[in-house]
């Protein structure tokens, strides 16, 4: 009884900063409803057991991606009244976009039921939940049945990585940078010039 | 109805005291380390500290708190007020619930789940939150600049902390708080192998709780207070209070991952006689004056040097260090299980 109301108030809370996220006047109001939405949805898999998810959720996209979503929407110069003239212009498409997904959704939930054996074969690599924390299931299955892919998936961020370092990297002529070795291998001799100064003669 | 007394109502009374009697410890901690702070510091620049209010300045917090309760709550011009509010409601609020994980002895604890590394990660990554909002919501570029330093420096040595969690999981093989403790008991505690991932862990801890060196979001020399500049009164006091619950927080963790929680220091006759408790408090008290002595000694980080140190010192040597930690465990047959 606890858990459906508590299920319950976590989905309302997701559901409803969803529709604030969209809504929201402000977009920086739009990203924290964001943040709020993804909490939310930590909580819910907290409540389907899924504790290790629902804690790199946490981790992953609200502390690191989020953030730095929050950081670029605060840096914007966004005019707020002419980001929702477009409004109704772009309503049925969006409606359209919406509905395809609904519609996707609703077949992969209908495929459990039309194709019975789906849930049985992707359950072959999956340990026993009750033997097994989640967190080494989880590892069980990536690290030993899915290395290939886990690897491939790895390559694929490396590559996403170098590609941006490669768009935002530019060398800039005439920045002063500190050179550490250079710095701590300063001495006294080669710093500091002592000089008698004459009176009224200057240097 | 007996069904509803047992099942429910029961259960969660006992939960609300044990949350009570963690919570109100914590705050007079709180209360006492900014007293510490003033001693401490006092006494290594040579003056007194407060010395007035009761035996020894004893009662100093109290009067400090009591001075920012009387205060006015100010509101900057076209701040956004709900997130003004907010910022440090979450502050405090999010230093509080970590403690949920923390095991104070053997069994001490109000949640002892599965995942309790990754909570108390969870949770400090979200720390951020609210100096962002804070800086934001105060429509002030002081208060800006210093949510934007402190986004980026506390996302920065997020990762180093994360590195060094997860040698030390590697040694112990689960997430749980209370195993990582019983690990050190049948072996050495983790600060014998792992002394640079302490020392690493303790200066991203300062640069985390955005403590000095590492108080560049405050930087009272050249953004007069940072992203609590606009900030007085109680919503004041709650991020005051929420930074230092964060350090005794940090010193909790650094304790239970390196120095053995309430393991007694040598495990034999007079020393095995004190409760567990006392010892964890003890190491955290140790932690916490490293804390304050750092703040003494230290001049400020500049700010490239503060990213320099995190990505291109802290970050490849905790991650060599956790390849050659997996590489003795998987060929010196250690691993654990």
């Amino acid at each position: 009884m606890i858990q459906a109301l508590v299920f319950y108030v976590f989905a309302a809370i997701t559901v409803a900063s969803g529709v604030m996220v969209i809504s929201a006047r402000n977009p920086v109001h739009a990203v924290l409803f964001l943040i709020l939405a993804f909490f939310n949805a930590a909580g819910l898999f907290l409540l389907a057991g899924a504790e290790f998810l629902a804690m790199v959720l946490v981790v992953v996209y609200v502390g690191a991606v989020a953030v730095l979503f929050l950081f670029v929407v605060m840096m914007l110069d966004i005019n707020f009244i002419k980001l929702r003239e477009g409004f109704l212009q772009y309503l049925p498409i969006g409606g359209l976009v919406g509905l395809i997904l609904l519609a996707e959704l609703a077949l992969v939930f209908g495929s459990w039921s039309f194709a019975p054996h789906a849930a049985l074969s992707v359950a072959t690599h999956v340990p026993d939940l009750h033997v097994v924390t989640n967190t080494d299931a989880l590892g069980r299955l990536l690290f030993t049945h899915y290395f290939y892919l886990f690897q491939v998936a790895g390559l694929v961020l490396l590559v996403a990585m170098i590609g941006t370092i490669l768009l935002t990297l530019r060398s800039r002529p005439g920045v002063k940078k500190q050179n550490i070795a250079r710095q701590n291998a300063r001495t006294k001799e080669t710093s500091v010039e002592l000089r008698k100064v004459p009176t009224r003669g200057g240097i | 109805m007996a069904n509803l007394w047992t099942g429910y109502v029961w259960p969660t009374a006992i939960t609300v005291a044990e949350i009570i009697a963690i919570i109100v410890p914590v705050l007079v901690g709180v209360a006492y380390l900014t007293y510490a702070e003033r001693k401490v510091i006092g006494a290594m620049q040579l003056r007194k500290g407060p010395n007035v209010i009761g035996p020894f300045g004893l009662f100093q917090p109290l009067a400090d708190g009591a001075k920012l309760f009387f205060k006015e709550t100010i509101f900057p011009n076209h701040a956004s007020r709900g997130v003004f509010l907010v910022a440090p409601a979450l502050t405090f609020f999010l230093a509080m619930v970590a403690w949920a994980v923390v095991p104070f002895d053997e069994g001490w604890v109000l949640a002892n789940i599965n995942v309790g590394v990754l909570y108390l990660f969870a949770i400090s990554s979200l720390g951020v939150y609210g100096i962002i909002m804070a800086g934001w919501a105060s429509n002030s570029k002081y208060g800006f600049l210093g949510a934007m330093r402190s986004a980026a420096q506390m996302v920065s040595y997020e990762v180093s902390i994360g590195f060094v969690m997860i040698a030390v999981l590697l040694c112990v093989g689960s997430l749980n708080l209370t195993d990582i403790v019983h690990a050190q008991e049948k072996g050495v505690w983790f600060i014998i192998p792992h002394l640079p991932l302490f020392i690493i862990f303790f200066i991203s801890g300062l640069a985390e709780t955005n403590r000095s060196p590492f108080d560049l979001p405050e930087g009272e020399s050249e953004l007069v207070a940072g992203y609590m500049v606009e900030y007085s009164s109680m919503p004041f006091a709650m991020f005051f209070l929420g930074e230092y619950a964060n350090m005794i927080l940090m010193s909790a963790t650094i304790t239970t991952l390196f120095l053995g929680g309430w393991l007694s220091p040598l495990p034999f006759a007079p020393f095995i006689w004190v409760p567990g408790v006392i010892w964890f408090v003890l190491k955290v008290c140790f932690l916490l004056f490293g804390f304050l002595w750092v703040r003494a000694t230290m001049p400020r980080y500049r700010y490239d040097q503060l990213m320099r140190l995190g990505w291109k010192v802290f970050l490849p040597f905790s991650l060599v260090w956790l390849v050659l930690t997996a590489g003795v465990l998987e060929f010196g047959g250690l691993l654990p299980k």
